[in-house]
């Protein structure tokens, strides 16, 4: 797939409740690739997720999904996407097998086809023998793996993925974050995820989109926002602000982050010149890491961070 | 690079990772997709498909249901009667308890299910149009409540037609049974999956059909006795409107010329249009408002 393509079009889009707004004005491109869609609960983020399915009628506004007009056409936007709900979405009474086999032909599919795509989907999740139990003895994990798996059944253009995490321990929510990554990259399907939480988006999303109160605040791709600087964290026993100081004084650009340091790399002497500047401080140095910028770090400076609101928009 | 699988180490009992292979197949359309919640909806009515525990009830209920027909059938052989003691369109009313249960236990199976646990969710996110959910629903508890009304009457025509009895009356008759039993089934699949479809809790959705079903018949069964105790003959007839199994065994009666099940049947041919009228009504009214409720259902 062509990644340049716009797979997403919005345009003046706005959706309006009876007291909120869910959608203001909200105009953006979304490319094919992983896109993250980042806001705070009640951000919109469901919202133009079900316009996009051609599920809720906008107030104003157009969009268009793999070219199809989400107010006309619909069904015909449903045959090609997948969905994955953020809540919780299955029946305990019957297997991962059967239920993705049944939505596999709502999707469409012919009855062996369905069967097959179901055996080949369940193995790319992660899902094997419990695949043919009841889904009511599975863990969080293995339902979410479930709930990915019907989205990709009938072998969509583009998924839909709303809070795939959500409810996942930090190993789950690693093992989740790399399928997602992979059904961009080696199945080709374009991925729209939404996530409350910025930090584990941008690690995997090609772009990101960051929506707040029903308002675009930010949309551009993950490699042009944290590829431009790289960033030293130092760590020391005592005396951050002076090392700060020291260091700031020594020519670097060097801010205080609590009892640590945080040091723009611009050259490779940067290292010997914190370890000299450690040193003369006499303190005991703990840890030097190297990471790259994060993209809530730009919003966190223009005092804009999105989770930070927690006033409820309408969901 | 969607179709070359990357390289990935081999050890005693992995599976390979052959890569993802996309789909190139046929993609059926809206028959086939509305066909498919059909079959699904109509076997699960049945527990085909779902666990043993779920095929106990309704294969019992046919059971019960068939068991009487089969007496009938082997008395009218055995002692060479020349009709069948009890009419093909009097059957349902006799075991009306037996349907009655199966349309309180399935309702709520067929449609209730899949609201509390948000399957729509997963449903209304695919080419399924909402109206088509309602119609292969409602479609699938019709032909569930025909497989328990014609068992009978087949296994009734069977014996009538082993016991030689003149074949043109009794086909005739047999057919203006199948004829009641569409009746019945359109008007009580619709008022079953209507009922079920506001009560996502399945317990109280079982209580609430047979509430509305036996509960009103035993009201209109008091009140048509007490007004034919009084010669109130009127009252009585029209009394029969106010519950499902006396509604369509009135068109029954006007319509297919049946003999009344009920102490009055509709009277005259205005009280017959009355009873076809009201009987329309609630199946088609029971339909639309099916499509209304679920044009409600979000999707999350």
């Amino acid at each position: 797939m062509d990644v340049s393509e716009s797979v997403i079009t919005v345009e003046s889009l706005t959706k309006r409740f009876s007291r909120v707004t869910a959608l203001d004005d909200l105009t953006v491109d979304v490319p094919a690739g992983v896109v993250g869609l980042v806001g705070a609960n009640g951000a919109g983020k469901s919202t133009l997720i079900k316009i996009l399915l051609g599920l809720l009628p906008a107030t104003s506004g157009r969009a268009s999904v793999l070219g199809l007009d989400v107010a006309t056409e619909g069904n015909r936007i449903r045959e090609q996407v997948g969905y994955m709900p953020e809540h919780d979405v299955l029946p305990p009474d019957v297997s991962a097998t059967e239920l993705i086999v049944s939505l596999g032909r709502l999707s469409g599919l012919p009855k062996t086809a369905a069967r097959e795509r179901t055996a080949d989907i369940l193995r790319h999740v992660g899902l094997y023998e419990e695949r043919y139990r009841p889904i009511g003895g599975y863990s969080t994990g293995m339902k979410q793996r479930v709930k990915l798996g019907q989205a990709l059944v009938h072998d969509p253009r583009l998924v839909f993925l709303d809070e795939p995490t959500n409810g996942l321990d930090p190993a789950g929510r690693n093992d989740m974050l790399a399928l997602i990554q992979r059904i961009g990259a080696e199945f080709g399907t374009a991925v729209l995820v939404t996530s409350h939480l910025l930090g584990e988006l941008e690690r995997i999303a090609d772009h990101v989109v960051v929506i707040d109160g029903g308002r675009l605040m930010h949309s551009s791709s993950t490699a042009q926002v944290t590829g431009t600087r790289e960033l030293l964290l130092v760590e020391v026993t005592e005396q951050a602000p002076a090392l700060a100081a020291a260091l700031t004084a020594a020519g670097a650009v060097a801010v205080l982050r609590g009892r640590m340091v945080e040091v723009e790399i611009g050259a490779d002497s940067i290292y010997d010149l914190v370890r000299d500047q450690v040193v003369d401080l006499g303190v005991g140095l703990i840890r030097i890491e190297q990471r790259r910028h994060r993209i809530a770090e730009i919003f966190r400076a223009a005092g804009e961070l999105p989770g930070s609101k927690d006033e409820a928009h309408a969901g | 690079m969607p179709d070359s699988p990357p390289p990935v180490p081999a050890g005693p009992g992995v599976i390979h990772d052959i890569g993802y292979r996309h789909y190139d197949g046929p993609r059926l359309g809206r028959a086939a997709i509305v066909g498919s919640m059909f079959w699904q909806s109509l076997r699960g009515a049945y527990g085909l498909g779902r666990t043993a525990k779920s095929k106990i009830m309704p294969i019992m209920l046919l059971v019960v249901m068939c068991i009487p027909a089969l007496i009938i059938a082997a008395v009218v052989n055995g002692l060479h009667l020349k009709s069948l003691p009890l009419p093909y369109t009097r059957y349902a009313m006799v075991l009306q308890a037996v349907i009655a249960i199966l349309v309180a236990a399935q309702s709520p199976q067929m449609v209730s299910r899949d609201l509390r646990f948000r399957l729509t969710s997963l449903y209304f996110s695919r080419p399924l149009r909402r109206h088509d959910y309602v119609l292969a629903k409602y479609a699938a508890m019709v032909c569930a409540l025909l497989v328990l009304l014609l068992a009978p009457l087949v296994i009734l025509y069977g014996g009538a037609v082993l016991a030689e009895l003149p074949l043109g009356g009794e086909t005739w008759r047999f057919l203006r049974g199948v004829a009641g039993a569409v009746v019945f089934a359109l008007v009580l699949a619709g008022i079953g999956l209507l009922i079920a479809a506001f009560t996502p809790r399945r317990g109280i959705g079982v209580a609430a059909v047979i509430a509305v079903l036996l509960v009103t018949y035993s009201a209109v069964t008091v009140v048509q006795g007490i007004a034919v105790d009084q010669q109130k003959m009127m009252l009585a007839g029209y009394a029969g409107v106010f519950s499902p199994f006396t509604l369509v065994d009135g068109v029954q009666v006007w319509l297919l010329h049946a003999s009344p099940s009920t102490a009055a049947g509709p009277p005259g041919t205005t009280g017959g249009l009355v009873f076809l009228a009201v009987t329309v009504a609630l199946a088609a009214g029971s339909f639309g408002l099916l499509v209304l409720r679920y044009r409600k259902v979000s999707i999350s």
